[in-house]
């Protein structure tokens, strides 16, 4: 057993990755990338959300009619992203400001409603919790590397910190500012999908 | 007018759903391997967004936004319901989506058979809650939503045509193994966004 629940929270961060493998919750992986600070709290909240929401699903598992499942899974997930986005505004109000409506739209994550759908339903409240934390983990790892390229090729920080001094300000480094841009999210995810795949070939599609 | 046109324009090119603000990102990765799909979806996305935004609009302004309840009485006057928002935007899109797929069925059988499959997909699509809270946080009356929401919509169309169009083409392609499927899609993604990064120079 104690084997089985580390495997159902390491299992995501690689060899079944939520981003890079099942295709879900990208929207606002990308969004919120271009600092790693904002990253961070995103983060935080998704991990919260998802470990919330999964846990409680699963523990209202067997009382929840499956003709409006969708329904009473949305409302739990609202209800805690709410929660989330009130504390961001509470006690982070800079960053729940430049994170904006991504937030809110963690309710849309696919991630989450997939796992509350796909996971929660089936199985019991403690693999459910590790679950929704391993899949959390594993969203966080791809959104901290784009983070962490971008912040540092785009504008040489990390956390607001300079890190490579930029030529405007004496230093030596030329910034990249397409990172900054959408377009460097697009294609460091699929650098990042790249090298995934060729480090584990079973990933790959035939398509 | 004029001032709608600017807004119709801001949301389809210079700030594109899809490519800018990376909403709707799953089903736009997902759903876009054939033209005819991403079409169906595209339809669905402009139809849908264009009855929510201003719906939402209504239920802000109406019933969430500070004092927006003293039009039922005096004294509910005080209340301020905002953080009940996400609540009740994402039940008011799933409601219009349910409605519209009904009606759709009863009415227009045909229109019903190419979108039917979509609809349910758009009630949890990131687009369509995403127009409704930068309405919200933006500020725009009920015309200037209509116009933002089926602007955002067919902007996000647009983008999910083009890219299911160049994938189609892709298949003659021959791209390296670990980049097959998802990895080419982001680098198309990426490059359509810079494409799309040209409109930004627009002045309006």
């Amino acid at each position: 057993m104690a084997e089985k629940s580390s495997r159902v929270l390491i299992d995501p961060l690689f060899s079944n990755n939520p981003i890079a493998l099942q295709v879900l919750g990208i929207c606002s992986a990308l969004a919120v990338t271009t600092k790693l600070e904002t990253s961070l709290v995103m983060c935080g909240a998704v991990i919260a959300v998802i470990a919330g929401s999964n846990l409680s699903v699963s523990l209202l598992r067997n009382h929840i009619p499956a003709s409006i499942r969708i329904i009473v899974q949305l409302t739990i997930i609202a209800s805690f992203v709410i929660v989330a986005d009130q504390i961001l505004k509470a006690y982070l109000f800079e960053v729940s400001k430049q994170l904006s409506v991504f937030v809110g739209l963690i309710i849309t994550n696919c991630i989450i409603m997939g796992r509350a759908e796909g996971f929660a339903m089936q199985n019991p409240p403690m693999k459910s919790l590790l679950d929704g934390i391993g899949n959390g983990l594993g969203y966080s790892l791809v959104l901290l590397v784009v983070g962490f390229f971008r912040e540092l090729l785009g504008s040489g920080k990390l956390f607001g910190q300079v890190v490579l001094p930029l030529v405007t300000e004496g230093g030596w480094y030329t910034p990249n500012g397409l990172m900054l841009l959408s377009p460097g999210a697009f294609f460091l995810i699929a650098f990042l999908i790249w090298g995934l795949r060729t480090w584990k070939p079973e990933q790959a599609e035939e398509d | 007018m004029e001032h709608y046109l600017n807004l119709a324009i801001k949301a389809i090119f210079i700030e594109n759903m899809a490519l800018a603000f990376f909403l709707g990102m799953c089903t736009f990765i997902a759903c876009s391997k054939k033209v005819e799909t991403a079409i169906g979806l595209g339809a669905a996305v402009i139809f849908v967004m264009t009855v929510t935004v201003p719906l939402n609009n209504l239920v802000y302004t109406f019933l969430l936004k500070e004092g927006a309840l003293s039009w039922l009485s005096e004294s509910l006057g005080g209340y301020d319901l905002s953080f009940l928002g996400l609540l009740s935007y994402i039940g008011s899109i799933a409601a219009a989506v349910q409605i519209v797929e009904m009606a759709l069925d009863r009415y227009a059988p045909a229109l019903y058979n190419t979108l039917g499959v979509f609809l349910p997909l758009i009630a949890v699509n990131c687009a369509i809650l995403g127009a409704s809270l930068f309405m919200v946080e933006r500020e725009y009356n009920l015309a200037e939503s209509a116009v933002f929401g089926f602007g955002s919509g067919l902007g996000w169309a647009l983008a999910i045509l083009a890219l299911a169009s160049t994938r189609e083409r892709m298949r003659y392609s021959n791209v390296p193994a670990g980049l097959r499927g998802l990895g080419m899609t982001f680098l198309l993604t990426g490059l359509l966004a810079i494409a799309f990064l040209a409109f930004s120079g627009i002045q309006l």
